[in-house]
């Protein structure tokens, strides 16, 4: 099985005469019903359908509230590692940039995480730039180890892998993954990663289910928006995410909405993704899947984070740093990209609670330590 | 009339259950429970923060009430058990709701894995309430394993669809011999009171109140719509007939 099936069936669809040929009576129709199909999806992704935001808003956020209710799950990222092996045109940590590369050792990683800890999340994502060779599985198995010690759920989001090596990380205590294709479209994909593993499309589009049939608890998936059409990308995704959902129905699928952010390189997007373009997308999305999390990340700003919990979001990150021990150590290095949203954990608890939300810090609870089956 | 509902050792007063997730903040819980007499909360194990005195969910059900764990989150009944074991051990108490979901579009149970854990886990002296899609096999399998009441669904979770299922949870009435707690998908006070007049044991509902404009004032109209279709039913509902019948028979001078 493959999402690549799906893909090609879409692949050579014309979005502009879909989209050219939609009226008002279309939109409306898709926003009447109570379950709509992949067609009406991209209905509501259409220039004509941005003109209905706010009806699509008070249906997305009547949907979210019935099945998340008023509460956000929070969780932040720990970088381990920037060394990496491909060359992505739009990312900081590029084999093509030349700067000093940092790998935490074990003791740097209970640092790190005792001072995250005490926050009060209870959820870690680790990230490494994407080099096995500087942060093989099993560097990534001790760092879980250590983790354990301080959180009860851990995702990663490191470089693809074979399915052995995802389920040795289960095995460790992994319960979520996240892998962004971040161009779902192949003909595009391929300039932007010029080098490395990362070239492979294929390999990566397939990753998201290798990490469903290890048994992650959780996947993320998502498109970095700018790189494509954002409309188009945005639809791959969806598709992405409703597959993954219809064939590993015990995981948890989500969906993140990364926009490109500054970088080093100072590769400047193709596509211009504005605010009202990410609503739409995220509102779209919403009505598609009801039950589908979605993760919004500090590459957006305070003020447009603070309006968009009512709008469909279900996950955030707080007390961001994209810097490699960047948490506990001196932060002159160089991150993965520039965060907008500089807020502490308190912060934004104190920011949805007074928006009548309940930051959830801790929503699961690891079985390993329980008695024996 | 003292009408109380046994489960396990426990009696309750009242017929009302109800959850704590989905709420916008979990301070209001203890006044959600105070204004509307609940007794019976369940909370999903997979939310308790032990170690945070702020952030422990179980710090803001009243003592008193009688605390319904659920092994919400668990994908087979390996986890359901270890879920449960956990709970235990963390001092939740014997009460158990098992709850395996392994579908995440509709969040549908698992009867199977369900009916698996429910059996090893009365094994272990747990009270075992399965929250199950109503079907009278499975029932009976849970009914025989000894588990305390059964908890078929109304409709899926989350939807307040409401009783859905009636015509399944009717059977299960007539023919389990334990408290049928209708659980999941009732999201109006009217649809609870008719859940109660069938003969349910008790209602659950979690959706409907936390994510109600006005959560306790719903706690309460789901309260006393319980007790309503309680006492209706112990009132003995008239039959329900498709032709008029006179008070003043015509042919009554027969007699």
């Amino acid at each position: 099985m493959s999402f690549y099936h799906t893909y090609e069936r879409m692949k050579d669809f014309d979005f502009k005469i879909y989209w050219d040929g939609l009226g008002d009576a279309d939109i409306q129709r898709a926003l009447s019903k109570t379950t709509i199909n992949e067609m009406d999806y991209l209905t509501l992704l259409s220039p004509r359908a941005s003109n209905y935001l706010e009806k699509i808003a008070q249906k997305a956020h009547r949907l979210t509230i019935q099945h998340f209710g008023r509460t956000m799950q929070l969780f932040t990222p720990m970088y381990l590692s920037n060394f990496c092996s491909n060359h992505c045109v739009y990312c900081s940590f590029s084999a093509r940039h030349n700067y000093m590369r940092k790998k935490l050792t074990l003791e740097q990683v209970d640092v790190e995480a005792k001072y995250i800890a005490a926050t009060g999340l209870k959820h870690i994502l680790i990230l490494t730039g994407e080099s096995p060779k500087h942060s093989p599985v099993s560097y990534i198995e001790d760092c879980v180890k250590v983790l354990k010690r301080h959180f009860d759920s851990i995702s990663i989001e490191i470089y693809p892998m074979e399915m052995e090596d995802y389920n040795r990380l289960v095995d460790a205590g992994v319960d979520g993954l996240t892998v962004f294709q971040e161009v779902y479209n192949e003909e595009t994909y391929q300039p932007l990663h010029p080098r490395g593993p990362k070239k492979n499309y294929r390999f990566r589009l397939d990753t998201p289910e290798r990490g469903c049939r290890a048994g992650m608890r959780n996947v993320n998936i998502g498109a970095l928006l700018g790189l494509e059409n954002w409309r188009q990308e945005a639809f791959f995704t969806g598709l992405h995410a409703d597959y993954l959902q219809d064939n590993y129905l015990d995981t948890e699928i989500s969906v993140s909405i990364p926009r490109i952010r500054p970088n080093v390189g100072g590769f400047t997007p193709k596509y211009d993704v504005q605010d009202r373009h990410l609503v739409q997308v995220i509102l779209a999305l919403r009505l598609f899947m009801p039950r589908c999390g979605i993760t919004l990340s500090t590459r957006e700003s305070p003020d447009l984070r603070d309006n968009l919990v009512q709008l469909g979001i279900t996950k955030m990150s707080a007390g961001v740093s994209t810097e490699v021990g960047g948490h506990t150590e001196d932060s002159s290095g160089t991150g993965q990209f520039e965060i907008s949203d500089q807020r502490s954990v308190p912060e934004i608890k104190e920011m949805l609670l007074g928006k009548g939300y309940q930051p959830v810090c801790k929503n699961w609870e690891p079985l390993d330590g329980a008695a024996g089956w | 009339m003292t009408d109380k509902l046994k489960i396990g050792e426990q009696e309750i007063t009242n017929r009302f259950f109800t959850g704590t997730g989905k709420h916008s903040n979990d301070s209001i819980i203890p006044q959600l429970v105070h204004e509307s007499g609940i007794e019976v909360v369940t909370v999903a194990l997979r939310r308790v923060d032990l170690t945070s005195p702020e952030e422990n969910i179980l710090h803001h059900i009243p003592k008193g009430c009688i605390l319904l764990p659920n092994t919400s989150g668990a994908r087979n009944a390996e986890e359901a058990v270890r879920i449960a074991r956990l709970a235990r051990a963390c001092g939740c108490g014997d009460w158990i709701k098992i709850e395996v979901i392994r579908d995440n579009k509709y969040l549908l149970p698992d009867n199977y894995e369900t009916a698996k854990a429910a059996e090893m886990l009365v094994k272990e002296g747990f009270v075992v309430l399965p929250y199950v899609s109503p079907d009278l096999m499975v029932a009976k399998d849970l009914e025989n394993a000894g588990v305390a009441a059964v908890m078929p669904l109304g409709a899926p979770i989350g939807t307040n669809r409401g009783l859905q299922t009636k015509e399944m949870v009717r059977i299960l009435i007539d023919e389990i011999n334990l408290p049928i707690i209708v659980d999941a998908g009732i999201g109006r006070p009217s649809e609870a009171a008719e859940a109660m007049e069938m003969g349910a044991a008790a209602v659950l509902a979690n959706t409907a109140v936390a994510t109600a404009l006005d959560p306790v004032n719903m706690a309460k109209a789901f309260s006393m719509a319980v007790d309503a279709g309680r006492r209706a039913y112990l009132s003995g509902l008239g039959p329900i007939k498709t032709e008029a019948e006179a008070s003043s028979p015509l042919t009554g001078f027969l007699s």
